[in-house]
């Protein structure tokens, strides 16, 4: 294991989500979902395609607003706040809670003004301050000694993996408190994947981390809790560890000895 | 099936006669469009010189056989109807593709884009004249012109700048709306620059459906062959582009020279309209370098 869950270590819940459901028109995609995600932690939803573990993730950020047809019930929390208050402010809420996508999405522009996009938008103009953020954030995301001579070259010529790492610059730029990762190593080679793997055992000390994946030895490397979703509902959760190797419900069990998924 | 070794190639007559009235269709088309600009620019370009570009007309005076003024008012017809349709075109395939509510409105208008760009333009002429020269009172003028030339354009400026925002991948949108970005940000930011290669190329062909439109003109914009005075003043004068100018000289004959005066203008159409589409080929090359 590369990494012990610490005794007695304090959890406060970053996240909250009590009795949410989610429909696309007529279909229920989230059926009274019930999740605390601790702070400071990497937590592994998983569960077959289509068990609404990424759908689950968009209600956080409200990426879920976007597709029309979409209505969401129940409540969602960041620190206590309703995601889904009126009042809610979606740009401080995405800001807060940033994305890493299954497909990296790094913008047509260069390795520089990717990171430097998201402190622009939020206001950040001064030059020196960019070049900070910029440095601060490629180091963040291990990738600053690969690209520190190539800031001006476009960003969509960097390899699958350094894009990946490109764009949780990117999210890391705007200086979030989440991290919502949906299987961004799917689409990697098994080297690249180490790398990011490695990557949020450095993010956990300062994010609160979600990791979808359909990876289960990724969840058991990785995470310190895990959630197992089927069928737009949590099955189990609790400590990766416990969950991995004493499953309480059957349905859990059967799916960790891929007997089904 | 009884084929005991694999070389006896038969000749197959289907597969013969098939292949050979494909290779004379094709040949047919080429042969009939490359003869048609060929007899155009051997017909045309003799007459194509320096006086021939930068004199101008006169139906009574055969000495004054240039063609300047037509080709100013083209320019101008142009560079107008860009002006009105450009904006007008983006911002509308902006809204309907990222405001409007995609439901029986956005169809509609989607449905009635697709009749407009269909119809002959000589419709939206007879339109222009009774809207903008009479209700209201342009009078035979190339502004009349511009406003109906924008018309006659603007339904596929809007379906082709629809098809270059759409095509931008949702994956860079998201990206940025992850990050926090706000609607209008992303239009401006993300969307819009990734499109404009498509955007540019819509505009430039666009530009060359202008130069080639006679139809919505003839009724509009007029028939005056006089030098331009003035940038502002011209808008509201008469004033004729080179496909009228063609038309004419071709239909009255009224100099010994009209039909090489024809001629040499069709060249000159020829000409600018093949510039147009190289230079949104080259448009669309050069951009989408750029990105990667």
């Amino acid at each position: 294991m590369l990494h012990k869950q610490e005794a007695g270590r304090q959890e406060t819940v970053k996240i909250g989500m009590q009795g949410v459901h989610v429909y696309y028109g007529a279909y229920h995609a989230l059926k009274g979902v019930e999740v605390a995600v601790p702070e400071k932690q990497v937590m592994a939803w998983i569960g077959p395609s289509g068990c609404g573990k990424s759908t689950c993730l968009k209600t956080i950020n409200r990426m879920n607003d976007l597709v029309a047809g979409t209505r969401v019930t129940g409540t969602v929390t960041l620190d206590g706040e309703d995601v889904y208050d009126p009042r809610t402010d979606v740009t401080v809420l995405r800001r807060r809670a940033g994305m890493v996508f299954q497909k990296a999405n790094p913008f047509p522009m260069s390795v520089y003004e990717n990171v430097a996009y998201g402190p622009k938008i939020h206001g950040v103009r001064r030059r020196s301050q960019l070049d900070g953020v910029v440095e601060q954030s490629l180091r963040a995301a291990a990738l600053w000694e690969e690209v520190k001579g190539r800031l001006k070259k476009p960003a969509l010529g960097l390899s699958g993996g350094q894009q990946q790492r490109l764009c949780i610059a990117r999210a890391l730029a705007v200086q979030p408190e989440v991290l919502l990762m949906d299987e961004p190593t799917s689409a990697l080679d098994p080297v690249s994947t180490l790398k990011i793997e490695e990557l949020m055992h450095t993010l956990r000390k300062q994010y609160t981390v979600i990791l979808v994946t359909h990876n289960l030895q990724q969840a058991l490397r990785v995470a310190d809790q895990t959630v197992f979703f089927l069928s737009g509902e949590v099955v189990e959760s609790g400590s990766t560890k416990r969950l991995f190797e004493s499953p309480r419900d059957d349905r859990t069990k059967r799916y960790l000895s891929g007997r089904f998924g | 099936m009884a084929d005991k070794t694999l070389y006896q190639k038969k000749i197959r007559l289907g597969d013969g006669l098939l292949k050979g009235s494909i290779y004379a269709a094709a040949a047919l088309t080429f042969t009939v469009l490359l003869g048609l600009m060929g007899y155009l620019l051997v017909r045309g370009l003799p007459h194509i010189s320096w006086g021939f570009l930068s004199h101008t007309y006169s139906e009574t005076d055969p000495q004054q056989n240039g063609i300047l003024p037509m080709l100013l008012n083209t320019l101008y017809v142009v560079g107008i109807t860009v002006l009105i349709a450009g904006p007008v075109g983006i911002a509308s395939a902006v809204y309907l593709t990222q405001y409007a509510k995609q439901g029986r409105f956005v169809a509609i208008v989607r449905f009635a884009a697709e009749v407009l760009s269909g119809i002959p333009s000589i419709l939206f002429g007879l339109f222009g004249y009774t809207v903008f020269c009479q209700l209201l009172r342009l009078g035979t003028s190339l502004l009349a012109g511009c406003l109906t030339m924008a018309l006659c354009v603007l339904p596929t400026l809007i379906r082709t700048t629809e098809e270059a925002l759409l095509s931008v991948p949702r994956l860079y949108t998201q990206g940025a709306m992850a990050l926090g970005a706000g609607k209008l940000r992303v239009i401006l930011g993300i969307l819009l620059p990734n499109a404009m290669p498509g955007i540019l190329t819509a505009l430039v062909l666009t530009m060359g459906r202008i130069v080639g439109e006679s139809a919505a003109l003839l009724f509009t914009a007029g028939m005056s062959y006089g030098m331009p005075r003035g940038v502002f003043s011209h808008a509201m004068e008469s004033g004729r582009t080179l496909t009228l100018h063609l038309y004419q000289t071709a239909r009255e004959a009224a100099t010994p020279d009209a039909m090489n005066v024809a001629f040499g203008t069709a060249a000159v159409l020829l000409i600018l309209i093949f510039l147009l589409n190289r230079i949104a080929w080259l448009l669309g090359k050069v951009l989408k370098k750029g990105e990667s």
